[in-house]
């Protein structure tokens, strides 16, 4: 493995909305590609999370997190000086050559897009969230075009592809999102998340149907062609319409 | 020498190799005789000092196995042992037969236990016999924690002919998801691994060491050189961890790094001479040969004993 698991020390946790940007400092651990997974874990928690890379300026790695369980509470109740054990880079990223790629975001579903624009090139983004307070995030993503539900993030998206056939979306966000997007693009790129206690392939638990049968989403992914996750026709008028 | 290995299922080697030569001897995923999907997600969920896990023993079946895997595996160029499962005596059996001519399998570990499938409809000594007529490679029962007399079970899987016991395998558990408050695991239940394991682990291996001199591989919630020498102490002779990994994996050059250095500090010679040093003089585990610690000197005489009706 090319991974490297090191106990690294918290620079900082910076409030964005209702998310916590927790950054550390690198250590050896080399930022890889955008969309790869990180597995964090700080005492007393038992089993590791996976984290995909959000900012990855000079000297840190930044994990932008959702304090949605014990696990992630955790991560961000950490403070300055703090210490916590990071593995990674593990699994496959984004492509880096995607014809005209256009970022899509759902909720703390943008947390590796940040990233993943300052490699491209700060290309066009489009972001969905649930309330402008968590709208906030926005601002880590350059050049970033903003929908609030009841909008959801797949109309922009689907508006844009009628218009412009050639974009690829590379997509991260919740389950129905990303379903929602392969079905209009399944050559988009989309990164998935799954319970995960290795990172590495050998817990078998982050299981999910990528090309019809139940396979390790950290060996296969995290990051897949649409179509593999979620293969069908494109319904791109029905959408757009 | 005790030697460190993996809980079967607990390590893809082909995936892992690097991880996997930090071991003494690799222990395969179950195979069993047709392929296996696995159970659908939610698989795992972590569960204060401890995880659910419900996999669901998928796998490719023995023919893809022995045809794809195993080469893979043995380019990995760690000691094999295969762990092999099934629904009744006869699937056992076919596993073992399959396994049978490739010099590279080392053991056979006949996994009698696993939480997530239904449970075998024979018992523990008829599957260890049908496995015994079918292959000359030493055989390791892997048996439950649950068994209402599992010592009794211990001493009928060494008179059907295995050489040696793993212990233990999972504890059935389950969680609700705190939000719905539906079963987080698809599965409702789950095998309840990790350190909530370990006291559990602990008194099967040393139950079943008072009365049965075969080697015992100690498994439940190993993660430090201390957890490794209290199961060597119970009447282990080798030591696997599982869960550790998940969360380390370098967990196994750790536990043994910080079991010879416990044992040094004690002023052993090797980790083996506090094989059961936990019982009472009499204890079986006391009267094995300490120097073998696992690995039977020759290959026992094929068993006699039949398939329980």
């Amino acid at each position: 493995m090319s991974a490297r698991r090191e106990t690294l020390t918290v620079a900082g946790i910076d409030r964005v909305g209702p998310y916590s940007l927790l950054r550390v400092a690198r250590g050896g651990i080399d930022p890889g590609d955008p969309g790869q997974l990180f597995m964090l874990r700080a005492d007393p928690m038992f089993l590791p999370r996976p984290m995909s890379l959000c900012t990855a300026p000079s000297g840190e790695l930044g994990f932008l997190i959702d304090a949605i369980g014990p696990g992630t509470t955790r991560l961000t109740s950490l403070a300055r000086g703090d210490s916590l054990s990071v593995f990674g880079p593990l699994g496959h990223g984004f492509p880096s050559d995607a014809r005209e790629p256009l970022l899509v975001g759902g909720g703390i579903g943008i947390a590796p897009l940040p990233y993943l624009s300052e490699r491209l090139g700060n290309p066009p983004a489009l972001l969905g969230f649930r309330s402008d307070e968590h709208a906030v995030a926005a601002g880590l993503v350059p050049n970033a075009e903003v929908v609030v539900e009841p909008v959801r993030v797949t109309e922009p998206l689907a508006r844009k592809l009628q218009r412009a056939p050639s974009i690829t979306p590379l997509a991260c966000g919740p389950a129905p999102m990303l379903e929602a997007v392969a079905a209009i693009a399944p050559d988009a790129w989309l990164a998935h998340e799954a319970p995960m206690a290795c990172g590495y392939g050998a817990c078998f638990g982050c299981a999910v149907e990528i090309d019809g049968v139940l396979k390790r989403l950290c060996v296969e992914g995290p990051t897949l062609r649409a179509d593999r996750l979620w293969p069908g026709e494109r319904v791109l008028a029905e959408v757009a319409a | 020498m005790s030697r460190v290995l993996n809980a079967s299922g607990c390590l893809d080697a082909i995936v892992a190799p690097d991880v996997a030569r930090t071991l003494d001897v690799f222990v395969s995923k179950t195979v069993t005789p047709a392929p296996r999907e696995g159970n659908a997600p939610v698989r795992i969920a972590e569960v204060g000092p401890g995880m659910l896990n419900s996999i669901g023993l998928a796998n490719p079946g023995i023919e893809t196995f022995v045809r794809e895997t195993l080469p893979a595996l043995e380019g990995v160029g760690v000691p094999l042992w295969v762990s092999v499962g099934g629904f009744d005596a006869a699937d056992y059996a076919l596993c073992c037969e399959a396994l049978e001519p490739f010099a590279s399998v080392e053991t056979i570990e006949l996994n009698v236990s696993c939480p997530n499938v239904t449970a075998p409809v024979d018992a523990a000594s008829a599957i260890v016999a049908a496995a015994r007529r079918a292959t000359a490679k030493p055989l390791y029962a892997k048996l439950s924690p649950t068994l209402p007399d599992l010592p009794s079970v211990a001493l009928a899987a060494a008179d059907a002919g295995a050489d040696g016991l793993t212990l233990t395998n999972a504890l059935r558990g389950m969680a609700i998801d705190r939000a719905t408050l539906r079963p987080t695991i698809a599965t409702v239940t789950a095998g309840l691994t990790g350190p909530a394991l370990r006291p559990v682990a602990l008194a099967a291996v040393y139950s079943c060491a008072r009365v049965t001199e075969l080697p015992i591989v100690g498994v439940g919630g190993i993660e430090s050189g201390e957890g490794a020498l209290a199961f060597l102490a119970a009447g282990a002779s080798d030591v696997a961890v599982g869960t550790a990994l998940f969360s380390d994996p370098d967990a196994a050059t750790r536990v043994r790094a910080e079991l010879e250095a416990l044992c040094r500090g004690r002023g052993f010679a090797t980790p083996a001479e506090a094989i059961g040093l936990a019982h009472e003089p009499d204890a079986a585990c006391l009267r094995r040969p300490r120097a073998s610690s696992g690995a039977p000197q020759s290959l026992p005489e094929l068993a006699t004993t039949q398939r329980a009706s």
